[in-house]
């Protein structure tokens, strides 16, 4: 299998850095928004902007982690049922500014469901969508608010953000012939 | 050593007949899963939309509460159509046949069955009429798979792993389903299993059961880490009325009471409800903090939600 690595640590580091200032950006108060860390690797990318804006704005935002198994409409169309994962959203959600975090943005579906599933937890004031890579191929009417990177690519190949506590490196790689149709 | 799920572990299950046919990788798994189903229940909105486009069919030949709302409201809160069905106010008391029953109901596209029935094997032969998923509310003195998963989940929030833990099973041992259940999947985990009751309410085989066996109370209670009480099933017993001279006689030697709670300050105590007061449990006993019966209960209903969610898959590998 051909694989291509389009960022290394380092972009990525630059990436994680820019998204903490754009995500306060629009706040006088870096703790207003409140950030949702989708599983699996949505959990560790969020972590990891927190800690960034926590060392340079001395402000710890609210950190949630969400699974939106539940809420999917494509399970049954797979293998085998998926793992359900654990959600934690520790503070209240009404009337926040809630920024969620993912590795990829692909069909839309994800996103789709996590809205759904935020829904279930209160009312928030807004949404916005922050994703590392944007690789195309919408299948609903969805747009990120925040992008790492932004790559067009082929529905056969299979995009891994990695991340070092999972993974052991972080990077991103962009697999030939192993995505969905692969 | 406890061991932790496989790597490459698929749950393949199509029905949920009982413990005996699950691996102990199936039984982590189920319980693994309830604890992120117990996560739902504490949200604002209890609620979410896996089974939406499910039909489920609650075939109760039996009386029950608990288990019955329970799987009730473990589909409810994942959106499936529920159906109740129980016996007393059916054609079964026109004389239809359990397998036109099931045939009729499955003619009506229903997706899962959860039975209870006081023949055991009632849930496998069910397999043999229909299509759908058949889970075991409940078959006589068989298996009652879902309580004894519940009843592990239980012991698994006040003890970080099964493996060499000592759970005593007190009572009514030859006409419960639960106690069948409880020990196979707690040995497939690792657990060391008591049984303790008076003689006449042990079944014929006791040792076939592969727990160890014991008559004296006092000396399992000093021994275990986990005291189940089960309740005495006087609608089982029927005419047999001489198991035991009196429910007041029972109570003194097989009743857990105020002051074994002060003697043995380390054990919990579980029932799988409804309690008789003064009989299996001091009521003292049933209200005090070492009790953990209604949290059993909420647990139930996030084990039926995982068992539901894992049973409820399309493509099967």
């Amino acid at each position: 299998m051909e694989q291509a690595k389009i960022m290394t640590e380092e972009d990525l580091n630059r990436t994680y850095l820019r998204f903490a200032h754009q995500f306060l950006e629009p706040y006088d108060n870096p703790a207003q928004p409140a950030i949702i860390g989708m599983q699996t690797r949505g959990v560790y990318m969020g972590r990891r902007i927190i800690s960034i804006i926590e060392h340079k704005f001395d402000a710890k935002p609210d950190f949630g982690v969400l699974d939106v198994t539940f809420f999917r409409d494509d399970f049954r169309t797979k293998l085998k049922m998926p793992e359900v994962k654990i959600t934690e959203i520790p503070f209240d959600l009404y009337n926040r500014d809630v920024i969620l975090v993912d590795d990829v943005l692909y069909t839309g579906r994800t996103v789709r469901s996590a809205m759904d599933a935020l829904m279930a937890y209160g009312r928030p004031r807004s949404i916005r969508f922050c994703c590392m890579i944007d690789r195309g191929h919408r299948e609903l009417p969805i747009s990120a608010d925040y992008v790492g990177l932004q790559i067009p690519t082929h529905a056969d190949e299979e995009v891994l953000v990695k991340v070092k506590e999972l993974d052991g490196e972080d990077s991103v790689y962009v697999l030939k012939g192993g995505g969905k149709y692969g | 050593m406890a061991e932790s799920i496989q790597n490459n572990y698929v749950f393949s299950q199509k029905h949920l007949l009982g413990l005996y046919h699950c691996s102990a990788d199936d039984i982590r798994y189920i319980l693994e899963q309830a604890k992120n189903f117990r996560e739902v229940l504490e949200r604002p909105v209890p609620k979410v939309p896996t089974l939406r486009d499910k039909t489920i069919v609650n075939l109760f030949y039996e009386s029950s509460t608990r288990t019955r709302l329970s799987f009730e409201l473990a589909q409810r809160r994942m959106g499936a159509d529920v159906v109740n069905f129980s016996a007393s106010q059916s054609s079964t008391r026109k004389g239809e046949s359990l397998k036109d029953t099931i045939r009729n109901i499955s003619s009506m596209k229903i997706d899962m069955v959860v039975v209870r029935h006081e023949s055991p094997g009632v849930p496998y032969f069910l397999t043999r009429c229909v299509d759908a998923s058949i889970i075991n509310g409940g078959d006589g003195a068989h298996e009652h798979p879902t309580q004894a998963l519940l009843d592990m989940f239980t012991i698994l929030q006040h003890h970080s792993d099964l493996y060499g833990k000592k759970i005593a099973i007190i009572g009514d041992i030859s006409h419960s389903r639960v106690v069948r259940s409880n020990i196979t999947g707690l040995k497939k985990l690792g657990a060391e299993v008591t049984i303790c009751g008076p003689k006449p309410l042990m079944p014929a085989f006791v040792n076939a059961l592969g727990a160890h066996v014991s008559y004296n109370l006092e000396e399992t209670l000093a021994w275990c880490d986990v005291a189940m009480a089960l309740r005495i099933q006087m609608e089982r017993m029927g005419a047999v009325t001489d198991l035991f001279p009196s429910l007041r006689e029972y109570h003194e030697l097989f009743g857990i009471k105020r002051t074994h709670l002060e003697k043995y300050p380390d054990f919990i105590v579980m029932h799988p409800g409804p309690i008789n007061r003064g009989v299996e449990l001091e009521s003292e006993v049933a209200d005090s903090d070492r009790a953990v019966i209604l949290n059993q209960v909420t647990n139930g209903l996030a084990v039926r939600m995982a068992v539901l969610y894992l049973l409820s898959g399309g493509i099967r590998v």
